[in-house]
């Protein structure tokens, strides 16, 4: 934090107002990336800025600028209060009634090895030897080696004397091999993207980038002579990397109270999920152990506090496969008489808190990957999410994977391509029959979770094992 | 407009003082003032105002460069010195870095300004206004954006390119027992509160056929009616890698079958990407990338059903030795225009006899690339359709369905008017895309769960 920042927070505040905040954002991010052997433009982002937040009565406003000078913040705030006033009277948020958290104290991310403790050249120069096997043949069209790093920090102030800090550093390693032959075309990549954590160069070791081409080229080739996925109805392994879709859309933004609330009906839309059913609606079997856990080290939506201050808690969401809380965060609580998470966060300066996901995690069970795969008589083992899609409900959802082998007779038989499968959120937790130990347990997450209006794009974390869920619909491309 | 113009012209020439030798520097900007008011249930849910600006850096020697992106304050004299400050820091790293076979920019001086002199805005006061009057006592929930949005280009050697757009976007839906909705927008160049209350109204009159109880349709195939905005999901998520020309080349675009004349789409199906998305009475602005290059005033990427042009990224432009087309690096179409075709929107229900009527589609994705397999769900105004006529909402459905398809054997019909629909995308600053389609009547579209 600016050391002057707190004073010129102090010098701006408006007059008269009943509640202010201030959170001054800066962040830095850098990606690199070697494509085909030739390295592509190096790209850094620096962003530093500021949203002033003022409550009037019942309306409150907000103002988010660039200019951290005194007199840019004090325009801010400014603005921010004739936003209040403006709301007052049609508020939908009694924001008098609101108890603002008050956070003292830092979070950092833990760090062991710093992102600039290697020179340009040394990453890049270990892209292009991560690169390499990616291309064994002819038949790999494209391929690339990237690393994605930022770094952001955060100070949160108020006008009742909160004042809370947070560095937070993130990384995202991938790898894609594009094999072609015969008008087909597979890709196969390092996690589809679900492979990030907070920390430093450390993960690389962690998550086994440095090893993982050649398996992601050879896998992308094997694919080329698989047939497709056939069509039928059966038992599903569902690998970490695909786990994280599977948690996040049908679980996590089913949960979100502003969903409950219909804040999001316009755009990411509602939820199949109603104020009622907290403390006693089956989501799923009795295997099913959710809970949101801002304080996992490493995963990558861990925080002390969220935007607007609440302290971050390890909560279950889902006990024994009953619904226990939303993700809500204070105001979502207030409004709906519910209890909730920390987990009203924003993505940039430039945009307000909302109900987010965080880390939401499976907590690991009892079977061994051996163990769920010699349970299945006739099935599919799925890794690696391409494809998405999900009903405005949050209920119907359709996913793709990159990779799958059936299982048949307890054993993990023939490669098959363009792996899918469809169900019901409202049903298909309720078929979860095995749920991994720790060893097939990944911390994973996304860089990419949007929503909101104005539209906000933020990271989220999910821990999962394998799963084995029951009489599932599942099925391929068109030959 | 000419102050922002300005500022940006003294800021370059601050930066591009500061070069050394053989030097060549670019710089790029994007800036915008917006209002956000979120409203939910006709109430102010959140509302206020951002102000950003980021300034691109890139420092190049011959083949040579880094680039850096820098929020900038406003203030010239400060944002000149960080901006010399960062190229500093990125001329320690053109040693570092190796030759770049693919860099190119567009070298000229020719110097261009698009400039809305005289902006049609509402205060934001005014505006509310006219928002709480048209909803009434209707639950509606959407987001009011307006303001400016800058973009800016200027080279070392002179190029220089500004555009600036006053801009607003209201995008709204309205609720009815909760469960089903219809979708409305009003956006444009020039606020009209008669003209946003008219939108609410068209909207609210279908709310009486909302609330009839809801028919529950089997999956299977059903001649469907894809209203504009239907129309316009589909062909966004094919902008997802289908026109570019580095996913034409890397065999990656989900179109490469019709890339490569092994399938085509039915001869009415002609797309063009143009400057302001075609006829659409849109204020001009210039369009162009971060290198310099403008987007050509027409490309047509499919004629008559057979593949078109591709969009060309200046970085793909030099891999691939073809002509770059002012698109960003993700090659997409930000102008997209569908020909329409003889059918009378009127009669859309009578071409559709016994079926359904897709207001909305929502959350595509592909199901299977290679043939262009697209998955996604109906979403607020879909109604079952008996004897041409809307009888009652349907629930939400998923499709599953080849574009190879739906736009090929399948397509009975496109209309005659044609609606353009502006962006009303705000992830990480306000979209500035259009897209302009008619309706489509399509027969067996495959409905799966």
């Amino acid at each position: 934090m600016p050391a002057s920042l707190a004073q010129r927070f102090k010098d701006a505040l408006p007059a008269g107002a009943d509640y202010c905040s201030l959170r001054f954002v800066s962040s830095r991010d850098e990606r690199l990336s070697v494509r085909q052997g030739i390295v592509q433009p190096a790209w850094r982002h620096e962003d530093a800025g500021a949203m002033a937040f003022v409550v009037d009565g019942a309306g409150a406003g907000y103002a988010a600028t660039s200019d951290l000078s005194l007199g840019g913040l004090s325009r801010a705030f400014a603005d921010a209060a004739r936003w209040a006033r403006l709301a007052r009277e049609r508020s939908l948020v009694d924001h008098a009634a609101i108890h603002w958290p008050a956070p003292r104290g830092d979070y950092r991310s833990p760090v062991e090895r710093r992102w600039q403790d290697l020179s340009l050249a040394d990453k890049l120069a270990l892209l292009g030897e991560v690169a390499e096997p990616l291309h064994p043949d002819e038949r790999i069209v494209d391929w690339e080696a990237s690393l994605w790093w930022s770094r952001v920090e955060v100070c949160y102030l108020t006008s009742h004397g909160a004042e809370a800090t947070q560095h937070i550093e993130t990384i995202v390693p991938n790898l894609s091999a594009v094999a072609h032959e015969g008008g087909e075309t597979q890709i196969r990549s390092f996690g589809g993207g679900a492979i990030c954590r907070q920390g430093g160069l450390e993960v690389l070791d962690a998550v086994g980038y440095r090893e993982a081409a050649p398996r992601v080229a050879e896998e992308a080739l094997a694919l080329l002579a698989a047939p497709n996925c056939p069509e039928m109805q059966c038992d599903l392994l569902v690998a970490p990397d695909q786990m994280v879709l599977q948690i996040h859309e049908s679980i996590g933004h089913p949960l979100e109270l502003d969903r409950v609330l219909g804040d999001e009906r316009n755009y990411a839309g509602t939820t199949f999920v109603t104020p009622e059913m907290f403390g006693s609606y089956r989501y799923g079997s009795e295997l099913l152990d959710v809970t949101f856990d801002p304080t996992l080290p490493g995963e990558m939506a861990s925080y002390g506090f969220d935007d607007e201050g609440a302290a971050a808690e390890r909560c279950y969401v889902i006990r024994r496969g009953v619904l226990e809380r939303g993700l809500g965060s204070v105001i979502s609580q207030q409004r709906l008489g519910l209890p909730g998470v920390a987990c009203a966060r924003a993505t940039s300066w430039a945009r307000p808190p909302i109900d987010r996901i965080g880390n939401l995690n499976i907590e690991p069970g009892d079977a061994s990957l051996d163990e769920m795969i010699a349970s299945v008589q006739r099935g599919l083992f799925v890794r690696t999410n391409c494809s998405w899609s999900i009903d405005d409900s949050r209920n119907k959802f359709q996913f793709g994977c990159e990779w799958a082998r059936l299982i048949e007779d307890g054993e993990l038989g023939a490669l098959v391509k363009n792996p899918s499968y469809r169900g019901v959120s409202a049903t298909f937790w309720r078929n979860l029959a095995r749920v991994g130990d720790r060893s097939t347990y990944e911390v994973l997450g996304s860089p990419y979770c949007g929503k909101g209006e104005p539209n906000q794009v933020i990271r989220v974390g999910h821990a999962s094992p394998a799963c084995l869920f029951r009489d599932v619909a599942v099925f391929g491309g068109m030959d | 407009m000419k102050r922002i113009s300005q500022s940006f012209a003294v800021l370059s020439d601050r930066v591009f003082g500061a070069l050394a030798g053989d030097e060549v520097g670019l710089l790029s900007v994007e800036a915008e003032t917006s209002d956000f008011v979120r409203l939910s249930r006709g109430r102010v849910r959140q509302a206020g105002s951002v102000e950003q600006a980021y300034l691109g850096i890139e420092l190049a020697r011959g083949q040579r460069h880094a680039a850096a992106t820098v929020a900038l304050s406003g203030d010239v004299e400060i944002d000149a010195r960080r901006a010399i400050e960062v190229l500093d820091e990125l001329r320690p790293l053109l040693a570092e870095l190796p030759e770049d076979p693919y860099f190119c920019y567009d070298s000229s001086d020719a110097r261009e300004e698009a400039c809305d002199d005289a902006p049609g805005l509402a205060a934001r006061e005014q505006a509310l206004a006219a928002i709480f009057d048209a909803a009434g006592d209707h639950d509606l929930v959407g987001i009011y954006a307006a303001g400016p949005v800058f973009r800016g280009f200027a080279s070392s050697r002179g190029r220089f390119l500004a555009s600036e757009q006053h801009s607003f976007n209201f995008d709204f839906s309205l609720h009815e027992n909760g469960a089903r909705a219809v979708k409305g927008s009003y956006a444009g160049y020039r606020f009209e509160a008669d003209e946003l209350a008219r939108r609410v109204a068209d909207a609210a009159s279908k709310l009486a056929l909302l609330s009839r109880p809801a028919r529950e349709v089997a999956p299977g195939g059903y001649r469907v009616y894809l209203a504009p905005a239907a129309t316009a999901e589909l062909l966004q998520m094919l902008s997802w890698g289908g026109f570019g020309l580095k996913s034409w080349r890397t065999k990656q675009t989900p179109l490469l079958r019709l890339v490569e004349g092994q399938r085509e789409l039915d001869a009415r199906v002609t797309l063009h990407e143009g400057r302001s998305g075609g006829s659409d009475g849109a204020k001009a602005h210039l369009q162009f990338d971060n290198f310099g290059f403008r987007k050509p005033e027409h490309l047509t990427l499919v004629s008559a059903g057979k593949i078109g042009e591709p969009l060309v990224s200046a970085r793909s432009a030099a891999e691939f030795d073809a002509t770059p087309t002012g698109c960003g690096t993700g090659e997409s179409p930000s102008a997209l225009s569908l020909e329409g075709g003889e059918l009378a929107i009127a009669d859309a229900g009578a071409a559709v006899g016994d079926g359904l009527y897709v207001g909305n589609l929502w959350y595509l994705n592909y199901s299977d690339r290679s043939a262009c397999r697209i998955t996604g769900m109906t979403r607020f105004a879909t109604f079952w359709v008996e004897g041409g006529e809307p009888v009652a909402p349907v629930t939400a459905m998923r499709f599953d369905e080849s574009i190879y398809d739906a736009l090929g054997p399948k397509l009975v019909a496109l209309t005659r008017e044609r609606e353009l629909l502006l962006d009303a995308d705000t992830y990480g600053q306000r979209s500035t895309a259009s897209i302009c389609v008619p309706g489509l009547v399509v027969d067996d579209f495959t409905l799966t769960l």
